[in-house]
């Protein structure tokens, strides 16, 4: 046997230990959500009752971690789109300095943004109980995901010599943003999009300090699955959650994948002769 | 038709942040209908020029930019009504061929059928109708630069200001645009600006030559005067090569002294050496085909280039004599 496929199978062997290692808790957890009763093991027989349970007692936490997920992606389209096209425009020291700033709350746990959110905004009547005392916090969050994608493409694609020559045939600012700047940047804003999408859905540090007991989301009532429910119903919730998720993140891979075949070429990129 | 403007710089300079002079303070008039090329070698300041015409470089305080009767100066470039090719093109990859030259009047909200129409026209003056559905990332280099000036020319501009339309080609296809774009542009009869770095480029696309070095205008002309009177040694240094040396005219004929003269390769005249002038030697030549090179020695060390006809046989190592003709 020569080298080399030795080598391979000591590959391969590691890969599948790896992913063992890592799929194996999601599929005894999958499986723990589906048997009768976890403790006698499988051969009490499979049930879907945990999923009805987890879907009686938390169905609204699933629709609310949507609702939060999908404002929080709006409101940092809307705001990091054009931050992140200012940014590209503007090289200056003052634009690295709010990129940096901007980066601050990926960097500060989770906890102690909360805190800071609590303390400031807390107090203001109405927001502390609604769910966009949350969004404010996924927001603070995800944002510069939003910006760093987006202003990576504009870059790519050199949206600033576009962005000139649409000057120079007439374009004002708004047009030129909106016909030439987010459609050449539509590859960084989708997988921008995707990005705050997942961490918003999965987003458990801030939320876990930012929710009351009538604003829970996906993930806080997972975590209060786990410390009050049965195992088997904790486990049903992680199964529901994959449900829920795989097939938006498989959606919006797709979406990226299709993005990328009609990626705009580089603008310097040598044209065929 | 409208009638073509005039261009009319005065005092545009130009100066970064950091205080590094890009243009000297300069004057600059071309007439309406005229071809001017901007000639001059990388980081001469020409693009710069260029960029403040159309707007989208603001120059030192005290410039003032006319077209025709009116000050722009002040004017953003979407107000100025310049066509602009980039040396890039910068077609917008998300559209056709079709809507990028339509792009201009679709923001000028001009009805979805007239701007097609006038598209298709302009497509038509590029001879790429039969391109206007394809993609950016479909078309070829020469193909994308065609594009790029029927957008320009699409919105009727007032001026045309073109960024080295001919340097991201390859040579062959250069050289075959270089005329054709000349000829289209002569039948536009739009005041144009053309950067180049090529003066092959420049002498056949300018009515007139702007030579620039360093954010200095050195000299302005008609490629034939320029070559012929060229008021500087990097003028004529840039148009064609210019041989220098410190030498002296005895008749036609070079001979030792400390005059500085300067001639054309193609002025010098080889023969066997007589009793009188400089004794010179063929340090190298080389067969062109429509032409052979020579590099001459001095016996003082000096050294130059000589242009002779195809059929000279002067070889390696042979003693000659230098005479300039039209001197």
């Amino acid at each position: 046997m020569n080298h080399s496929r030795i080598d391979t199978r000591i590959g391969t062997a590691i890969t599948l230990a790896v992913a063992a290692f890592l799929i194996g808790p999601v599929i005894l957890s999958v499986l723990a959500g589906l048997t009768k009763n976890y403790f006698v093991g499988l051969s009490s027989g499979l049930t879907l009752r945990w999923i009805g349970e987890v879907w009686a007692l938390y169905a609204e936490t699933i629709w609310r971690s949507f609702a939060v997920a999908l404002a929080t992606l709006a409101i940092c389209v809307v705001t990091g789109v054009p931050m992140a096209w200012v940014l590209t425009l503007h090289r200056g020291r003052l634009a690295r300095a709010m990129e940096e700033l901007l980066t601050l709350p990926v960097a500060v746990p989770g906890l102690a943004s909360a805190l800071a959110l609590i303390v400031s905004w807390g107090t203001v009547s109405g927001l502390r109980g609604s769910i966009w005392f949350i969004v404010i916090g996924h927001v603070l969050f995800t944002l510069p995901f939003m910006v760093r994608a987006a202003g990576a493409s504009m870059t790519h694609a050199d949206l600033t010599t576009l962005n000139e020559a649409a000057a120079t045939l007439g374009a004002g600012r708004i047009a030129r943003f909106l016909h030439i700047v987010v459609p050449n940047a539509m590859p960084g804003i989708v997988t921008g999009a995707l990005t705050v999408l997942t961490l918003s859905i999965g987003e458990f540090n801030l939320t876990w300090l930012l929710h009351t007991p009538l604003t829970k989301t996906l993930p806080v009532g997972l975590a209060d699955a786990y410390a009050s429910a049965r195992l088997e119903i904790a486990s049903a919730y992680t199964l529901v959650f994959l449900l829920m998720l795989i097939p938006l993140l498989v959606g919006l891979q797709w979406l990226a994948a299709r993005g990328d075949r009609r990626a705009p070429l580089p603008v310097n990129q040598k044209p065929r002769p | 038709m409208t009638e073509p403007v005039a261009i009319k710089l005065t005092q545009c300079g130009k100066t970064w942040p950091d205080g590094t002079r890009a243009l000297h303070p300069l004057d600059l008039e071309v007439s309406g209908g005229e071809i001017l090329a901007l000639l001059g070698p990388s980081g001469c300041g020409k693009t710069t020029l260029l960029r403040i015409i159309c707007g989208l470089e603001q120059a030192d305080a005290g410039a003032r930019v006319c077209f025709g009767h009116e000050d722009v100066t002040a004017q953003t470039p979407e107000a100025r009504g310049v066509g602009v090719v980039f040396q890039s093109y910068a077609l917008f990859p998300n559209m056709t061929a079709l809507q990028n030259v339509a792009y201009g009047l679709r923001v000028r909200k001009i009805p979805a059928a007239q701007r097609e129409q006038r598209a298709r026209d302009m497509l038509r003056l590029v001879r790429l109708e039969e391109f206007a559905e394809r993609r950016i990332d479909q078309l070829s280099g020469g193909q994308r630069q065609r594009v790029a000036l029927a957008r320009a020319l699409a919105i009727e501009p007032r001026v045309l200001l073109l960024d080295e339309p001919l340097t991201a080609l390859d040579a062959k296809l250069r050289e075959h645009l270089r005329v054709e774009l000349a000829q289209m542009l002569r039948g536009l009869h739009i005041t144009t600006i053309i950067v180049t770095h090529d003066q092959d480029e420049a002498m056949i696309l300018g009515d007139r030559i702007a030579v620039m070095s360093e954010g200095n205008l050195e000299q302005i002309g008609t490629a034939e005067s320029l070559y012929r009177a060229p008021a500087t040694d990097f003028v004529g240094d840039f148009l064609g090569t210019l041989c220098r040396v410190r030498a002296r005219l005895s008749g036609s004929v070079l001979a030792p002294g400390s005059e500085s003269i300067t001639f054309r390769p193609h002025e010098c005249v080889l023969s066997q050496p007589g009793s009188q002038g400089h004794t010179a030697t063929i340090l190298a030549r080389f067969f062109l085909g429509s032409s052979v090179r020579y590099e001459i020695g001095l016996e003082d060390g000096q050294r130059f280039s000589a242009l002779a006809p195809p059929d000279s046989r002067y070889t390696t190592g042979d003693l000659v004599s230098i005479s300039l003709a039209h001197h």
